[in-house]
């Protein structure tokens, strides 16, 4: 079997945030990265297949400048077993649909049976990545799944839907699911297995070679949400803080009265 | 402007977001009609021109042929702009359409301002204002975002839609996430434990204010999913929804999803190391501090008041 994970480099969403000098994006010097948290889910889910199936093979994609790579040996190093890093210094500026094509555009002529991905990433949240993707390659896809099992080409899934219900589905391979947070338990790579990621192949490719749609939408311009209601700020020594806090509860709650 | 409104029905039942398509409408401005594939026992509150899709025959929701039947109505309908809920509906079947239409889309949209679409960055740190390239647009609604002004009425003019039954995807069933345990629905006062708290022995820090304040304690989603917590103590749009005198939000981020379950709170207390924290939109008083330091503190004066 043969596996896709698409990963996103993300920021830490704690990070404090500049806006840059295009003012359409944010500085993206000075801020720790990691992997998009949705996107774990869906690096475990193919190492567990994986394990249950003899022979199968996992290639962790990714799109974006050099420093991607580090987050791709985490996901080599929690198990896929090959990574192509599809270098692009400008993915921040790209829309959805062209990350898709030039995912689409490797992905085609590779017979991927799996492909997993986040149901959405952390800083643009757009949720359309993998959808896009499986049209594009004319796959059948399911989205925010909390659930997976694989028997004999075969998937079954549960996706998470509003007001605590999940839908049960099943669909042939070859399939795309988007996996939603808490699916499973990702795990931590091992000292030997992060010595071992080291040695695994990790193929660099030219975002040129692979783009072949035009943007169709494009940042005016981002900006800090105002902050609304006028609340209240506290900041200093943990002890003045909570007689602060107790006073203002007592004033303004009726809890403490 | 004409925009197609994509309604949604579950199980039979039209489902009440359509109220917030028709608010984003009416602040978008222009004429529009709506789409569902639902019955007719079970119709939106809607005077104008509705696009049904049976559901009896077509089931529940598999992607393969709402899009089919969405893709003949906009054939008919020649829509400017495909307006959904960003639900676990619309953000399903938006891409597919959006990509047969060689449209772009943009997601979960918070405001509309001048023909401008904002949507959020970063877990909600920032907005984003996006200019649309295409001459058809697809976009999803933040739940929440455009809440439904005044009243609602009429009946729609039904126009019949049918399509075929092929998809690749089979339903098999709902089911309900376990019920019972804590009804936090009930509590006057919360305290939220969220990933800040770092380690699973720190939700006692937090079990222990709530008891000190007399209220129950909650979680995020992150502290379920590690089954920190268990889930009937989540709050949130997949967890409970919260309306407390007071809510304490410790180490939790403000993500949309979880302030869509406690934004009715009457005063809200957020503890974060991080004065730019979401939670500072909504929040009544943002105490930055380490919540493993001021906790334990606030606990003690408040057990010796
Ligand atoms: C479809 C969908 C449904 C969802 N449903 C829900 C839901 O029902 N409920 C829910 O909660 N989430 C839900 N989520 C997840 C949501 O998007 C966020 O990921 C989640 O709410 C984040 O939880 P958090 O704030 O605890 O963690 P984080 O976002 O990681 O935030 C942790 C916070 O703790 C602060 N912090 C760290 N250390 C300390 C310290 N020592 N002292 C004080 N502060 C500290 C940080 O500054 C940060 O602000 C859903 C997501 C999706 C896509």
């Amino acid at each position: 079997m043969n596996i896709l994970v698409c990963i996103k480099q993300v920021p830490d969403m704690e990070s404090k945030f500049r806006i840059d000098a295009s003012a359409a994006w944010f500085d993206t010097a000075d801020l720790a990265w990691r992997m998009n948290e949705y996107d774990e889910y869906g690096v475990e889910q193919a190492v567990r297949l994986k394990e249950q199936v003899a022979g199968a093979d996992i290639t962790v994609l990714s799109i974006g400048p050099d420093k991607v790579k580090e987050t791709m040996k985490k996901a080599l190093a929690m198990g896929c077993d090959r990574g192509v890093h599809i270098t692009d210094s400008d993915v921040s500026r790209r829309d959805p649909a062209e990350i898709a094509g030039i995912i689409a555009e490797y992905a085609r002529d590779k017979n991927f049976d799996m492909i997993f991905t986040g149901m959405q990433s952390q800083d643009r949240g757009s949720g359309q990545v993998g959808v896009l993707l499986a049209e594009m390659l004319s796959c059948a896809a399911v989205t925010t799944i909390v659930d997976f099992s694989y028997r004999e080409g075969r998937i079954e899934v549960k996706r998470e839907l509003e007001g605590g219900i999940r839908a049960s589905v099943a669909l042939n391979i070859p399939a795309l699911v988007t996996c939603q947070l808490g699916l499973n338990k990702p795990r931590y790579p091992t000292l030997p297995n992060i010595m071992k990621a080291k040695k695994k192949e990790l193929l660099s490719l030219p975002v040129e070679d692979l783009r072949k749609l035009e943007s169709r939408q494009q940042t005016a311009r981002i900006y800090f949400p105002e902050k609304k209601g006028g609340g209240l700020v506290l900041e200093g020594d943990p002890a003045r803080l909570a007689d602060e806090l107790i006073q203002i509860l007592k004033q303004k709650t009726s809890i403490l009265a | 402007m004409k925009l197609l409104l994509v309604a949604e029905c579950r199980d039979g039942i039209v489902l009440g977001n359509y109220n917030e398509l028709l608010s984003f409408a009416g602040k978008a401005g222009g004429d529009h009609a709506m789409f569902l594939v639902g019955r007719e026992s079970s119709l939106p509150h809607y005077g104008g021109r509705l696009y049904l899709a049976d559901s009896v025959k077509h089931g529940e929701y598999r992607p393969d042929n709402h899009k089919k039947l969405l893709l003949d109505t906009i054939a008919k309908e020649k829509p400017d702009m495909i307006v959904f809920c960003h639900s676990s509906y619309g953000w399903d079947l938006a891409p597919r359409v959006a990509w047969a239409l060689k449209a772009a889309q943009v997601s979960e949209v918070v405001d509309y301002v001048d023909g401008d679409l904002v949507v959020p960055v970063c877990n909600a740190k920032l907005r984003r204002v996006v200019r649309v390239l295409t001459g058809t647009t697809v976009v999803t609604l933040q739940a929440g975002a455009f809440s439904p002004a005044g009243e609602l009425g009429g009946s729609p003019v039904i126009e019949r839609v049918t399509g075929d039954n092929e998809s690749r995807i089979e339903f098999l069933g709902y089911e309900a996430v376990e019920a019972g345990g804590v009804d936090l629905a009930k509590a006057e006062i919360i305290v939220s434990a969220g990933r800040g708290i770092g380690k699973p022995e720190n939700v006692e820090m937090v079990a222990a204010l709530a008891r000190a304040l007399g209220g129950e304690y909650g979680a995020s989603r992150p502290v379920v999913d590690s089954e920190w917590v268990e889930h009937s103590r989540q709050v949130g749009t997949t967890g409970q929804s919260v309306a407390p005198k007071l809510y304490v939000a410790c180490g939790i981020s403000g993500a949309i999803q979880h302030l869509a379950g406690m934004k009715k709170s009457e005063f809200v207390v957020a503890i974060n190391t991080d004065r730019d924290a979401p939670i500072g939109e909504i929040a009544d008083v943002l105490v930055v501090a380490d919540l493993t330091q001021l906790v334990p503190i606030l606990t003690a004066k408040i057990s010796a008041l």
